[in-house]
Parts: structure tokens; sequence; C-alpha cells
């Protein structure tokens, strides 16, 4: 086992971990933050996307060790609790999701995307999101979503939020009856902290 | 105003945007503490026999708990087909493959670790010896029962559809033109971003509970208890968030029913989660059909007679893919008025992963082999292709047309749905840029095709007679309510589309309203989400239910008012009864839930399957050098009724026209003459971009159908029946002029590259 130390959605951790653990891995299993998915063996797909130091990356393709020193940002920690990050109030807005599980990556993606280029033409929002993959919308939503969000700031970057957002749900976050029962009651305090109208609604 | 029609964002989003869906790898939960991982070891050739399995290495290795073969699954029934009646009950098999493996993936044992990294190194040490038997690929190999997959059946013909030697040997006698193609609809893998997974637990009362990501809980609790060999009763099927489907995760596969059993067996709970691999090689896959299409009619653009023969690709082991040319078949003369049109097939079984229901499942392939025979017959005889299909759609009704072939479509209006597509696409000016690039011999020349078609959605039955869906909804005291459905959402918005159904009846908003699915304990009967099913009797039931309800209540509101039901009206705007001429005296929908619960349970039956229409009009530039092909728009028109949420039914057209260009673009699923898969892997499986399609240019039309209260059909699949085939006509228009009469999906450029190469030396 070996420590790494990093910052992930603003909160300092020091974990001992296998050295071959991936970092989707240590963020998953070790912080509880499972909004990053795992959907292939060859870094294709982009569902485990994340912020490492602001700039987008397979966190299956990045060792947990090789994040020493840096700052993680999932999409748990794209907002404050309770709120939506812009990238992620355009995604509802323009319906860039559905079945959500290529969602966290992509909004990742998205957000790294446009801190690079903050005022894209459709085209480079298409090139941009290529390592993403979606099945279900066609990336029709997706692209209109990633527009509305770079149009609504104006051509300024859309940042990550804070360090001080306090996203980081801690170990076993999602867990509960609701994740149990399939009702999509993600419950527990992850879910709700993260999400405030929803957990109403879903409570 | 109602709220029904509007586009109402989606209540579940917040969740999946920021802590993201709980899919079943992700469920975290007490009974599953403590859980083993289960890694299945696979056969890496196509066809053999075992002579040997040795787990013992394995079983040194750190962490593994347990290890188990065939063998050990001995006490378990072996697997036959569905529908025993119409396919061969004699290709059976087993959880674990113990004397014979059919395709590479087919899984021979497992492993179990307490830690998935362990399982991952520990898989690789199970010793297996294989002595190799011939490969069955392709399916006149399979037809020709040379060497048989199952000596027991003594044949590879899982199922005959119609008798070859019954087809009408005038069919064509009095046409002009007769046009002949073989046509191969290729093999594609679903690859939903979430591959399979379970999570197994026994309880001290016996029973399973069993989370697995599916489309409908009930029918995977019937196939899991199917494939235990116990009874439906014994399971309780959970679905978490499905991270997509498109008709592969319906039922129960073998490797779920193996993680209950390692479970059971080792008296802890255990976990499974597929790798992309597993996932490209094990999940059904889905079309596989080559398809032998024949069209005759006159010059003057009438169609007289129309064939399809079909050789259905069913893979190692039949499952629901054998069965497909059923519907194939049902489809056979699309929207259009043939006066003759027969069909026969028959499914084979092949050393190649087994074929299941892939979006659309046998329609598309239908609307694939009369679209491109459409395009034949119009190059035949030198006529645009529009006007053809114009000339040979069936005209406008609205009492239902029976079909030949034993569809009865309820309402249609073909002509209108391309006449609206043709328009929204400006047809002339693109027939008109068309001809300047030909004129000028431009190296990237343009397509333009078309697809005009019907489908069949929402058919079945289900606990009543007729295609049906069940709903519970109940309105509580505190003003919320609370939706139960048999149906089973994994990115449709249900749980939004159904919350506006009851909204628009009980005047509650549709943020307090909670969808629940996918608990057989809580919601033992359902019909789960496939075949464009969900709204047209999911949410009818919704409706009916909450329809119902509000008559329930009006006796509690007559009650607590002390007035006649009769003289009482529900206002939903406030979600209150009131006395008719008395506006104070009122009493909230909720209160009356106080005493008592107030739900109400109904079940919605419809008269029959509804038939979804419309036209896409593809457009695609062909560089004549490369070969390489790009869609530059995409034109639809999807006409399945009334839009309850444009916003939900535009993501489903969206994703359906993606995945039809993508058949037609780039995706196929490839073996070798082996049988060993080829592309295994996202880097290998041409998996569509967000570079590979344009923005999709949707036109709206609207036909109600009567057999619904809401007048809505399914728009599920529309999109991949429909687009498949107008993409790939526009490939091949694009280079038509040139002497290409036809080009098998997927339209790659090395196959463009080559048809030009080929006309090229024919012309010359």
């Amino acid at each position: 086992m070996m420590r790494v130390d990093l910052t992930v959605n603003g909160e300092a951790r020091s974990d001992d971990v296998e050295p071959r653990l991936l970092l989707v891995h240590y963020l998953r299993e070790v912080c509880g933050l499972r909004a990053a998915n795992v959907g292939c063996d060859t870094t294709s797909c982009g569902a485990c996307t994340v912020l490492l130091d602001g700039t987008s990356v397979k966190s299956c393709t990045v060792l947990a060790l090789q994040a020493t020193g840096q700052q993680v940002t999932t999409a748990e920690g794209l907002a404050p609790p309770g709120e939506l990050h812009p990238m992620q109030r355009a995604f509802r807005q323009e319906h860039g999701l559905q079945c959500g599980f290529c969602t966290p990556g992509m909004v990742m993606a998205a957000v790294g995307l446009l801190s690079e280029n903050p005022d894209p033409t459709e085209a480079e929002v298409r090139e941009g999101l290529e390592g993403n993959l979606c099945r279900c919308t066609g990336y029709h939503n997706i692209v209109r979503a990633v527009l509305a969000a770079a149009a609504e700031a104006g051509g300024a970057e859309v940042p990550a939020a804070s360090a001080a957002a306090g996203g980081a749900a801690g170990d076993g976050a999602a867990a509960g009856d609701g994740a149990a029962a399939g009702d999509g009651a993600a419950a527990g305090d992850g879910a709700a902290a993260a999400s405030g109208d929803q957990a109403r609604v879903r409570a | 105003m109602s709220i029904l029609g509007t586009r109402v964002l989606r209540t579940e989003d917040p969740r999946f945007l920021t802590t993201g869906g709980v899919y079943t790898e992700d469920v975290v939960d007490e009974r599953l503490a403590g859980a083993c991982h289960v890694f299945f070891v696979r056969s890496p050739v196509a066809h053999a026999r075992i002579s040997r399995i040795d787990v013992s290495a394995a079983l040194a290795a750190p962490g593994v708990i347990a290890a188990f073969t065939g063998a050990d699954l001995a006490d378990l029934p072996d697997i036959g087909p569905m529908m025993p009646g119409l396919l061969n009950e004699r290709m059976r098999r087993h959880l674990l493959a113990a004397d014979v493996v059919r395709y590479v993936g087919d899984a021979v044992a497992v492993v179990v670790t307490a830690e998935p990294y362990q399982g991952e190194d520990a898989m690789d040490l199970v010793d297996v010896d294989y002595e190799p038997l011939p490969a069955v690929v392709s399916l006149a190999a399979a037809a020709s029962d040379e060497v048989v997959l199952f000596e027991e059946a003594g044949t590879n013909i899982v199922a005959n559809f119609g008798d070859p030697a019954a087809l009408d040997e005038h069919l064509f006698d009095d046409c002009d033109v007769v046009v002949r193609e073989e046509i191969v609809n290729q093999r594609v893998a679903p690859a939903p971003m979430e591959t399979r997974a379970a999570a197994a637990a026994w309880g001290e009362d016996g029973r399973l509970t069993a989370w697995i990501p599916n489309q409908g809980a009930q029918g995977t609790r019937s196939g899991l208890a199917g494939l235990l060999g116990i009874e439906p009763a014994q399971v309780r099927v959970i679905t978490p968030d499905v991270g997509g489907a498109f008709g592969a995760k319906f039922g129960a596969d073998p490797e779920h029913a193996v993680v209950a059993w390692v479970a059971k067996k080792l008296g802890r709970p255990a976990r499974w989660t597929e790798t992309r691999y597993e996932n490209l090689i094990g999940m059904t896959h889905g079309r596989a059909q080559e398809q032998t299409v024949t069209i005759g009619g006159s010059r003057d653009g009438k169609v007289q007679a129309y064939r399809l023969e079909i050789l259905q690709d069913s893979g190692a082991y039949p499952r629901i893919g054998a069965v497909l040319p059923f519907l194939t078949i049902l489809m056979t003369p699309g929207p259009y008025a043939f006066p003759r049109a027969e069909a026969v097939a028959k499914s084979v079984v092949t050393t190649t992963t087994p074929l299941g229901a892939y979006r659309g499942a046998g329609r598309p392939e239908a609307t694939a082999a009369v679209e491109r025979a459409m395009d034949l017959f119009a190059a035949e005889i030198g006529m645009d292709p529009a006007e053809v299909r114009r000339r040979n759609l069936l005209p406008p009704f609205t009492e239902p047309h029976q079909t030949a072939f034993g569809a009865l479509y309820d309402s249609g209006d073909y002509v209108v749905a391309l006449d609206k597509a043709l328009a929204a696409a400006d047809y002339a000016t693109l027939r008109a840029d068309q001809a300047a690039r030909r004129e000028r011999g431009d190296v990237v020349q343009l397509g333009i095709g078309l697809a005009c078609y019907v489908e069949i959605t929402g058919a079945g039955d289900g606990e009543a007679a007729g295609p049906s869906e069940n709903a519970t909804v109940e309105v509580h005291p505190d003003g919320t309510a609370t939706i139960l459905t048999g149906t089973s959402p994994h990115g449709q918005g249900h749980a939004t589309a159904w919350a506006m159904l009851a909204s628009d009846e009980l005047g509650i908003p549709v943020d307090k309203i909670t969808l629940k699915w996918g608990d057989t304990d809580l919601i033992p009967e359902g019909g789960g989400t496939g075949g464009s099913r969900s709204l047209q009797q999911g949410g009818a039931a919704v409706q009916q239910a909450a329809q119902e309800l509000i008559e329930l209540a009006r006796e509690r509101a007559a009650a607590s008012l002390e007035a006649s039901p009769a003289d009482l009206v529900f206002d939903v705007g406030r979600s209150a009864f009131a006395v008719a001429g008395d506006p104070d005296a009122t009493v909230p929908l909720a209160q009356l839930a106080e005493d008592e619960p107030l739900l109400v349970r109904a079940v919605f039956s419809a008269p029959g399957a509804t038939f979804p229409f419309g036209t896409h009009v593809a457009v695609a530039e062909v560089d004549t050098e490369t070969g390489k092909a790009t869609l530059t728009r995409m034109i639809t028109v999807d006409d399945a009724g009334v839009v309850l949420n444009p916003l939900l039914a535009e993501g489903q057209r969206h994703g359906g026209i993606a995945q039809g260009a993508a058949q037609a673009l780039v995706e196929e699923f490839l073996y070798d003459d082996d049988g060993n898969p080829l592309t295994t892997s996202f880097a290998d499986y041409p998996f569509l971009s967000a570079t590979e399609v344009p923005s999709f240019e949707l036109a709206d039309m609207a036909t109600p159908t009567t057999y619904n209260p809401i007048g809505a059909k399914g728009i599920g699949e529309a999109g991949s029946i429909g687009a498949t085939p107008a993409v790939q006509n526009a490939v091949i228009d694009a280079v038509a002029h040139l002497g290409v009469r036809h080009i098998d999906m997927p339209t790659s450029p090395m196959r463009v590259w080559r048809a030009l190469q080929a006309a090229r030396s024919e012309n010359g």
C-alpha cells in the first residue's frame, strides 16, 4: 500500500491505496463518490471523466497515486450542495441526458472544454466531446447544452466550483433504502446534500 | 391550461447531474454487506469440446473464495429456447457450458473473490483444455448443416417462418421490371453505456433479492426464477437506475442466475459487473439478417409485387433474435399498397454471440429491406425515389387498415408525412445541388436518401386481454402523490411524464409526485418498457387510475361537504372539490386521504397495437476518391400520435436517429472465419461519436390514435427504423450516377470505395 495525498472536491484527503488502484475506483470505492462511471476498458467512453487541477481527464486511465498533490473535481463537487453548476443546469434545460450513465463524465468534459475554449462553435463542441460516448441522446441536446452554457457565460470561462463547494459526500454516500428500491430515490447524505429539491420530491 | 403537451423539464435530472444515478454497481445496501465478487471465465474459442477444467491454481490465488464450473451447477435445469413450440427445443444450454462451448464468450467457470481486483488476477488461472470443433460463422454454412452445433437437434435450423416451397413462382409475371438484390442487415452490438450487472442476496426466509439492470422487473423475476428452477414468488427483483438497454436488458441472462446461485451456494451476497469486453461478446447482439429482396412493377412507377426472403442469424443459442423474423415479416410491405407481397424466413444457429432485441427488433430490418427495394426499383426505371414512393403509399385512412401479413394499422397518412419531410428538407433544392455536382464531376458528391416507414408499437398481451399495463396512484395527506407503474424507465423520463399525467387530473404539482417502479414485491405485475409501449399503455393506466381516484375521492368529498356527489366539481387548479354554485364549500383532495388511504390501482387495456409512421430524409456527402461518407443533414417526420412532452419525444427521436445513422455509417460487429470476434472493445467497435452526426431537423406531425385516451403511439424506436435506410440510401444515391446500385451497411469508406472501383471497372 502507498499513501496518496490529494484534494477531492475541496476536501484534503490522505489514504493508503494499492499502487495499481485507478483514480476512478479510488473515487468510487474509497471516497464514496459514484457519479463517475466506468463504461469501457479502453479509455474510449469518457463516462469516468473528472477534472484534475481543472483539466478534464479520464479517471480510468489515471492511477490514484498519480493524483498526489492535485485537486480532483467530480460531478458531485461542481456546485455547492443543492445547486446546479451552469453546465449542469444547461444539460437539464436542453434535455442533454437520458439514462444518465455518461452524464457526469460528459458534464465534466464539457466544463473542461469551455475552460479551454469559452466560445466554441458547434463543430468545436462536437470535436471536443468526441472522447465522450453517449448511446441515448444522439448528442444533439448535449451539443445544445454546451453551446447554451457557453452563451450564458458570454464567452467567459465557466468555472468549476471553488474548493469550498463541499460536494465531497464522504464515505458511503448514495446509500440508503432509496438506492435499493429502484424508485429513483438516491437517498442518503450525498444525494440529499447535492440535490435538495430532488431529494424532497423523491422522499 | 393543461400541462399535457408542454415541455416540462425532467424531475429526475438534478440527481443524475450531481451525485449520479444509482446503477446496480452503485447500490449500497445492508443486505449486500460483505458481498463477494463473481468473475466469469469465458471460452476464447468459437466451438470446442471441453476436455478438462482445472480451477486449482485459481483457488490458490490471493482472495479467491471459490471457483465453480458447469459440473457444480448440474442441479440446475438446462435451458431451452423461449417459445418452445416455435423454436427448436433440442437446442439447449446450461448456465455454464460443461461439455461444448459454442461461441467466444460462452461462460465455462466462475471465480469468486473478496475484492474485485483479485478476480481480475485469478480468472486467468483457470486452466481449460479445449478440443477444437469447426466454427460455423456464415449463415450459408449454418443452413447447410454440414457442421451442426447441437448434435441432439441434428440441424442448425431454429425455426422456419413460412414455407419457401410455397412461394408463388408467378409473383412477378406481369411486371415490366424486376429487380433483385441480396442485402446484409449487419450484426450490431446494443452497447448500452451501463454494461450488465447483478447483485444477489438470499434472506433468512429463503427468498432471493436480486438487483439487476433490466427493462421490466417482473419479466426479469420470471426469467431468473426459471433459470434457477424456483418459483417466481421466491424471487424479488429490484431495478436500480438502468444505464440504457435498447432491448438487450429484457428478462434474465444466464450470468444473472449464476450470480444468484453463487450467493446461495456460499451463503454470502454476491455481485457482478461485466467489463465492456464481456459486454460486447456476452450481451445479445442485434439485427444480423441476410435478406433477398425482389421487387417488380411497371415503368410508370407502380410496384406490382414484392418478395422478402430472410436468413436470420440466431447466434449460438436461440433467444429473442431467433424469433424476430416474425416481426420483420409482419411489417413486410411497410406503408405501401403493393398488390402482391410475400415473405419467408429461416433462423439458424451459428458459433457466435446469441442474438436478441435491439431498438426496433425486427421492424428496422423490414423497413431497411423495402426501402432499399424501392430505391433499387426507382433507379431501374429512372424515376425520382420520392415520386415512386408517393405512387405506392397507402392512401390516408382513419379506420384500421388490415394488411395481408396480419397487421392492423390503426391510423395513418403516409403521403402527408412524405410531403412534410420533403418540404422541410427543401428536396427540390437538394436535387438541384446534386445535379450541379454531378454535372461538374465534383470529387465530393451529394446523396439524398429517403425512408418512408410504418412500425408496430405496444404489441403483446398484458395482465388483461390485449396490450395492457397497470398503475397505482395514491394521494397523501401532505398533498404529495405516489405512482406505481409496471413500466420501467431507463432514460425515457417516465418519472416526469407519468407525473404530468397524474398532475393533470389531480392538480398536484409534478414535483410533488414520486414515481416508483422496478420492485416486484411492491409492483408484482407489469410488462416493463420495450417495443415502444410505455406511454400508450403504462401512461394511459396512470391517467385512468388518477381519474378513478377522483371518483373515489368524490364520494368522500360528498360525505365531508354533506352534498350529493353529482353536485361536486373537482377544481384541478386548486386540487379541491367544491359544491357547484357554492365556491366556499370546498375540501382539498389531500384532506380526503387523512382518514384512510386514498389510492386506486387501474389496468388499462388497449384494443391493439398502434402503428406510428413517418418519413426520414438523409443528406450525405461522399468523397468519391476516398469513399468517405459524411452525414450532413437529417430531416425527419415521426408521427407517433399525440405528444405528451415534446422534450422527451424529441429526445427519443434524436437517440433513435443517431443509432440508425450509426448502423448505416459505422457500426458492425465482426467475426473472422474461425469465429473470433474482432470488435471487442470501444477502441475496435465503431461506436458513434458526436463528430459523426449533424444536429437533427425534426418536423412535427401528430395523427392521434383512438386506441388510448392520450392519443399516443410509441416513439422509442421510430428513429432507428427510419434513419437506417434513409442514411444508407443517401450514401448510395451520392454515387448512383457512377454506376453503383447497392452498398451494404455500414457504408464505410472501404465499402464505398470498393463499390466505386467495381462500378468503374464494369463501366470502363
